[in-house]
């Protein structure tokens, strides 16, 4: 694990044509991360997550995805997530390629890759539209070997870079999540490689013996970014924007105002602590 | 003239539907609100789960998404994702699955997927979320959403989530170990299966609305229940209690964040 500035950590983790997944259920979204990648004009990435939330729609409508994996792709209370649209109903900036999952079975798709296994099983489904999907490469249902139960079986995700946003770093390199963490533990350890962003470093964690700690060892990298999970939130360090949120719909809505945006605000500053001054969030 | 709007008097029958101590598997907008309703007036003790792995969360104001902050402040318990769908959901530990969805047809089953074809959509939606995984384990699901004929359609442009699939006994023999969908609360009144055909009919409707009305704003040729409840308008401490809610709401969302950059 190296700790390093967030530019040189996405510079070295992050290839064109990678398969990314930047985790975090709503909550330690590493948005600081995502838009390094947009300044360093990544390409042709896989992009998985279970929610591609205001995240995704940036690095879509930046033009950075070929491919995405995910469950749920909307504003969640909020509504569409127009550059998502846009990509899948006009193919802009570039076509976008699907794959598609109920949450569960991501969940398990995450575990498998985190267990070494080739694929998660869950109970069988009812027919649905979603096992039909042209070129479905997703579910295929097995019998259990020992009862004859139909179960659904679904291959395993290895990203070749998994992202998440973190709490606390400490001296010897542990990474700390509290609060609301999805399947992020199961997205890193899944991982080739992971990045990691946090809000600070401590000497060490005043965190219960059953906390989610991601030892040293199996992190690639960390950067120290207060404020990289903004416009989404940290437990303990700050709440999650929902005026930004709301305001997103009208952004993205049309291609210019989210160009505009994008090159105002991620390609015209130096980094997040920038964004977040200019954004008047920065105290 | 009545003084409520249409959305109320649904987010109130909704809540109604709701017993206490039931345990509850929430989905994000109408159905959140309901749940919350119902937890602040005559369900104190309902067990209210987000997707997001919050267990037993009693938030003072309504989450914008599935993981604000507010749920995992105020729950018994927060697990990781995995988890919630396994042990509380696919374990068969979920009495109640609230939901809504963009499309339904007249069995109940749900489309969030695509409006138009899938491989050229005209509109995307979000897709599955956890739809389809609660439609086939909760015990039971309700369904809140308004109605018109597009929404309410005679075929789903994809079927994203099970109800009981072509009617009948088709669902049973599925294996789906939920009962599927029981009411469907609309801004016009309640729909439920019918017992043999599990097609949905009308069963209940709100004041001042007549059965022609919904008729007109259903996509198929809507059943009527040979006795058709009045559901009884909102009563004030229902709606002072959801006005209260949503207003603390707005505050909380409006509320600017500042985050210490040095």
């Amino acid at each position: 694990m190296r700790v390093v500035p967030l530019a040189e950590a996405v510079a070295s983790c992050v290839q064109d044509g990678a398969s990314v997944a930047l985790e975090g259920f709503t909550h330690l979204i590493p948005f600081a991360a995502a838009h390094e990648i947009i300044r360093q004009g990544r390409r042709d990435l896989h992009l998985i997550r279970m929610t591609p939330d205001l995240i995704y729609d940036q690095l879509i409508g930046a033009g950075c995805a070929a491919r995405l994996t995910f469950s749920w792709g909307g504003n969640p209370g909020v509504g569409s997530l127009h550059r998502l649209r846009d990509a899948v109903e006009n193919q802009w900036p570039r076509p976008l390629a699907l794959s598609e999952f109920t949450h569960a079975q991501m969940a398990v798709a995450l575990q498998a890759g985190a267990s070494g296994l080739p694929c998660g099983l869950l109970r069988a489904y009812a027919a649905t539209d979603l096992e039909r999907l042209p070129g479905a490469t997703t579910i295929r249902t097995v019998p259990c070997p020992f009862t004859g139960v139909a179960l659904s079986a679904v291959p395993a995700v290895n990203p070749d870079v998994t992202i998440l946003h973190a709490q606390q770093l400490d001296a010897r390199g542990n990474v700390l999540l509290k609060g609301i963490v999805g399947a992020a533990k199961e997205a890193a350890l899944a991982a080739q490689r992971v990045l990691v962003t946090v809000e600070e470093q401590v000497e060490s964690f005043a965190a219960d013996l059953n906390a989610i700690v991601l030892p040293a060892w199996v992190v690639t990298a960390v950067s120290i970014v207060p404020g990289g999970a903004y416009p989404s939130y940290a437990q303990g360090y700050y709440p999650r924007d929902n005026a930004f949120y709301r305001s997103w719909d009208a952004i993205a809505r049309e291609r210019s105002s989210f160009t505009a945006w994008i090159e105002r605000h991620v390609l015209g500053v130096r980094d997040h602590a920038a964004l977040l001054r200019e954004l008047g969030v920065a105290a | 003239m009545s003084d409520y709007s249409s959305d109320e008097m649904m987010t109130v029958t909704a809540a109604r539907q709701l017993s206490n101590g039931s345990v509850c598997f929430v989905g994000i907008g109408l159905p959140s609100a309901a749940c919350n309703l119902a937890r602040l007036t005559h369900a104190p003790d309902l067990v209210l789960i987000y997707e997001s792995g919050t267990v037993g969360t009693r938030p003072a104001v309504l989450p914008l998404s599935i993981g604000d902050g507010e749920l995992a402040a105020s729950a018994t318990c927060i697990v990781p994702l995995p988890e919630i769908f396994a042990h509380y959901l696919q374990r068969g530990r979920i009495d109640v699955g609230f939901l809504g969805a963009a499309q339904i047809d007249r069995f109940g089953n749900l489309n969030t997927t695509v409006i138009g074809e899938y491989a050229h959509p005209k509109v995307r939606l979000p897709g599955a979320g956890g739809a389809p995984d609660i439609m086939t384990h909760a015990r039971e699901v309700l369904i809140v959403m308004p109605q018109s004929p597009r929404s309410f359609v005679a075929r789903l442009d994809f079927r994203t989530s099970c109800g009981f699939l072509e009617g009948g006994s088709t669902r049973r023999s599925s294996g789906c170990p939920g009962a599927g969908p029981q009411a469907v609360i609309s801004d016009y009144g309640i729909l439920r299966p019918a017992p043999d055909s599990c097609e949905l009919q009308l069963t209940a409707i709100y004041p001042g609305v007549s059965v022609a009305a919904v008729r007109a704003a259903t996509g198929w040729p809507l059943q009527v229940a040979d006795t058709l409840e009045r559901v009884p308008p909102p009563q004030p401490a229902e709606l002072n209690c959801l006005r209260e809610l949503q207003a603390r709401t707005r505050a909380a969302h409006a509320h600017p964040v500042r985050i210490r950059v040095s």
